[in-house]
């Protein structure tokens, strides 16, 4: 049924449809035509393995970054740990790099010239996205730890658990949950950073949407629904970390 | 049981503990007194190697705890530390913060901790605190727990840090009860303390502290009734 007025309307001339007619041609031409809303959700797919891959990468990085920035900060005066002192600059480096250039610009470099000659552009992004990512993981790590009160590990130490266990069990649970609502933000930013990824010819939701405007000359529908899926997710998103975060407000009851 | 040569202990360019000599022998409640910056926490904590000391030595049930070969951590498990701010671990409910250590460090299975966890609360009278988390209860009752986790690692020697200076007035009661009936099971204390009365009723020596070094000690009973350093007098005269 639909697909007839679809027709009839594009037989007909574009200066004498009505708006609501013109909108529905072109709402009909970005989704339904050829089944290309499937693209849409490909590309969503895309995304969101591509948020997922560059968010374990990040956390994976921003971890090791983020205790041993740490860790060195927190050394006793006077006593001064060689290697430690070379991985804290190496950190150094690597947060001051990441976080003074812009995003887009990191993106190009990688995949323009690091990994020119790759054709998988999309791994290549999520790489880029994550080691970003990480810098900023890093940052929020350090301060969750940092914030974890003093006599916290020292009553740990005193009752002679080893550093390992009290950093598991007593410092990493109550860092996280402080860090909580800071790492959620960062996801959900993360999440929509990988629409940069399009910029190196990465595949994503963007990039497919952007494929479909070389089709049907219409800017307009394609970055709508691309901008209203990312809406969803977001808001999916914020909803979950909101749960979570009232899950681990547990022991604050009184 | 501990022994103490030439302790001393500078943050930077400032001395906190001078050349301190002490001993303590098994059985002894050691209470130790002292103005504000006079080294008593910093002393007990080097106890524990909490601090590290600059200068000298500590020995331990025979073993020279100061030596950096020593597993550290075994030796802090045969001494127990209640802090001035509890410390009780906040994400944990009370029974997991009294039977963590004891399991992860192999002292004891996770059934034998929990009926331990259960036998200390019990003794406390906080049996039915088991399940609550450290932020359900009053200063107090987090006190008497911090000193039951401490208790459940079978300690030696036991070291308390002013552990009733962040207590309102009317909870200090049954944390000091605590301790009374812990010092009648002949458990070996030292405890820096302001709580003169219990100096006087628990204590087998009083040390005076003053700017990182030991001025004075003696008996309770003589210490109060007798102190002979002038600045024992003075300090005495203001808290008493």
């Amino acid at each position: 049924m639909m697909e007839a007025i679809y027709l009839e309307l594009t037989a007909m001339a574009p200066q004498s449809l009505a708006w609501y007619q013109s909108f529905f041609v072109k709402f009909y031409r970005a989704f339904l035509v050829a089944d290309r809303w499937k693209l849409y959700l490909q590309g969503l797919e895309q995304t969101l393995i591509l948020t997922v891959l560059a968010l374990v990468l990040g956390i994976a990085l921003g971890l090791l970054v983020g205790v041993i920035r740490t860790a060195h900060d927190q050394q006793r005066p006077g006593r001064h740990n060689f290697v430690l002192g070379l991985l804290n600059a190496l950190c150094k480096i690597y947060t001051t790099v990441i976080r003074g250039t812009p995003m887009v610009v990191q993106f190009l470099i990688m995949g323009m010239v690091v990994f020119a000659s790759s054709r998988n552009k999309t791994m290549v992004g999520a790489l880029a996205l994550g080691i970003n990512s990480g810098a900023y993981v890093a940052e929020i790590i350090r301060g969750g730890l940092m914030g974890v009160d003093v006599g916290q590990p020292e009553a740990g130490r005193s009752l002679g658990l080893n550093y390992m266990d009290v950093m598991r069990f007593v410092v990493i649970p109550q860092a996280f949950k402080n860090i909580l609502p800071a790492l959620g933000n960062e996801f959900i930013i993360l999440f929509k950073d990988t629409s940069l990824i399009s910029v190196i010819g990465g595949k994503e939701l963007l990039y497919f949407a952007q494929a479909i405007i070389t089709n049907t000359y219409d800017p307009m529908m394609p970055y709508l629904g691309a901008a209203f899926l990312y809406l969803v997710i977001c808001i999916l998103l914020t909803w979950l970390q909101g749960r979570l975060e009232r899950r681990l407000r547990q022991s604050d009851r009184r | 049981m501990i022994d103490v040569k030439g302790l001393s202990k500078s943050f930077g360019d400032h001395l906190v503990l001078d050349n301190i000599d002490q001993h303590i022998a098994p059985g002894e409640k050691v209470v130790v007194i002292g103005p504000s910056g006079s080294g008593k926490s910093t002393f007990l904590r080097c106890l524990n190697l909490l601090e590290t000391p600059t200068a000298g030595t500590i020995t331990f049930e025979g073993q020279v705890i100061t030596d950096p070969k020593v597993d550290i951590n075994a030796v802090r498990r045969q001494m127990g530390m209640v802090f001035q701010h509890f410390n009780l671990f906040p994400n944990m409910t009370i029974r997991k913060n009294i039977t963590l250590a004891p399991v992860r460090t192999k002292l004891m299975g996770q059934a034998e901790a929990d009926e331990e966890a259960v036998r200390l609360l019990r003794r406390v009278g906080l049996e039915e605190k088991a399940d609550a988390y450290p932020a359900q209860l009053s200063g107090g009752q987090k006190q008497r727990i911090a000193i039951v986790r401490a208790l459940a690692m079978k300690p030696k020697l036991m070291l308390f840090d002013e552990p009733t200076s962040a207590l309102d007035p009317e909870m200090v009661g049954e944390v000091l009860e605590v301790m009374r009936e812990l010092a009648q099971e002949g458990m070996t204390m030292v405890v820096v303390t302001h709580e003169m009365g219990f100096a006087r009723e628990v204590g087998t020596r009083v040390l005076f502290m003053d700017q990182g070094h030991i001025l004075e000690e003696n008996e309770p009973k003589s210490f109060f009734s007798n102190p002979k350093e002038p600045r024992t007098i003075e300090f005495l005269s203001k808290v008493l």
